[in-house]
């Protein structure tokens, strides 16, 4: 087990020019594509948004096409994506970005209407940052997006979501977050007990 | 009608569309994502839905028409995004008659789905109408207090 220390501190993002995080956002639905860029916009990001898995595969250069060497990658500093979706889902888009070398350790955050123990398992073990459940808020966007601008990721937050996962009676994961507003926040080693103040649950 | 007037009046039909229990927070998140440079954000998403939400509704009513047997799993991807939609504006009712419908399609129950359907048509009606007057009376008002928002 890292120490919180190397946990947590994975240096600060490249930003773009304008200092602003460049987010990609992926979402068939074009209510949500409206309503997460503009969410993006007032937390001060640049924003791409795309309809689709493949679009967003495409976007990046992933999708298979052969890029000449030397061309220089798009720069993005997360991922939003709906969880399902027509064609891809948002798992598959999780899946292939956390497969390529290039953008693997770009943080993704899952998005879905349902909450489904077993997808947000998956979901965080595939790599995703945060699953957030829709209609996705103003503050659970300037979290996370103040979290990756700090530099601080959110892996030392997701080892304590991963030993919480056999309690089933865990609240919406996007709540129980809202505990952990500070990785200097956890002791060390990152303790269950920030989200599970139940002592006996520390068997795992 | 003098301005503040209207904007009471704009402010008690908001409130009246909550105590019937047809919107919920979602509608008021929206609200606050509009300022000065997007005075009409919620209305702008409001009627991309009615464009989204209309197509899902007649595919829907495609597919229960394609009976012997009713395709459950198709219906049932539809509604999900159709209660999407319906939630990231906040309708409330409409977004309990979807949850309903899905139901009814996971238990395989066609004479439900059909019953819970044309329920979800009227709600879905009702709350358009009652938004379209609303958008209508909050223009005619002028700039709103709801853009709280500072930049």
């Amino acid at each position: 087990m890292a120490s919180a220390g190397d946990v947590f501190r994975q240096g600060l993002p490249e930003v773009c020019a304008a200092g602003k995080l460049h987010v990609l956002a992926v979402d068939d639905s074009h209510v949500d594509r409206k309503v997460i860029e503009r969410l993006l916009k007032i937390s001060s990001c640049k924003v791409t948004v795309v309809e689709s898995g493949s679009r967003a595969l495409q976007y990046l250069g992933l999708d298979g096409e052969k890029s000449s060497i030397g061309l220089d990658s798009v720069k993005v500093n997360l991922i939003m994506t709906d969880y399902s979706m027509p064609g891809m889902t948002g798992y598959e888009l999780l899946k292939k970005i956390k497969e390529s070398s290039v953008f693997r350790e770009v943080p993704v955050v899952v998005m879905s209407s349902e909450n489904i123990l077993t997808r947000i398992d998956s979901c965080l073990e595939e790599g995703a940052e945060e699953f957030l459940l829709k209609p996705v808020k103003l503050s659970d966007v300037k979290r996370v997006t103040d979290f990756i601008m700090r530099g601080e990721g959110m892996k030392g937050v997701k080892i304590s979501k991963k030993r919480s996962r056999s309690d089933d009676c865990i609240p919406s994961l996007s709540t129980a977050f809202s505990s952990v507003s500070h990785p200097c926040d956890i002791s060390s080693p990152p303790s269950p007990c920030v989200l599970q103040p139940k002592k006996s649950r520390l068997s795992i | 009608m003098d301005r503040n007037q209207s904007r009471r009046q704009v402010a008690a039909m908001k409130q009246s569309l909550f105590d019937q229990g047809l919107l919920d927070e979602q509608f008021i998140q929206l609200e606050e994502l509009q300022d000065d440079a997007n005075p009409n954000f919620v209305e702008e998403i409001v009627t991309l839905h009615y464009r989204d939400s209309s197509r899902l509704i007649s595919s829907i009513e495609q597919a229960l028409k394609e009976r012997n047997p009713l395709d459950f799993n198709k219906l049932d991807t539809l509604m999900h995004q159709f209660k999407g939609s319906s939630s990231s504006i906040g309708a409330k009712k409409v977004k309990t008659e979807c949850n309903l419908f899905r139901e009814y399609c996971r238990a395989g129950n066609a004479e439900g789905c059909m019953r819970s359907f044309q329920q979800l048509k009227r709600e879905y009606a009702a709350l358009r109408k009652k938004l379209e007057a609303y958008f209508q009376l909050a223009r005619q008002a002028g700039p709103q207090e709801t853009a709280c928002r500072s930049k």
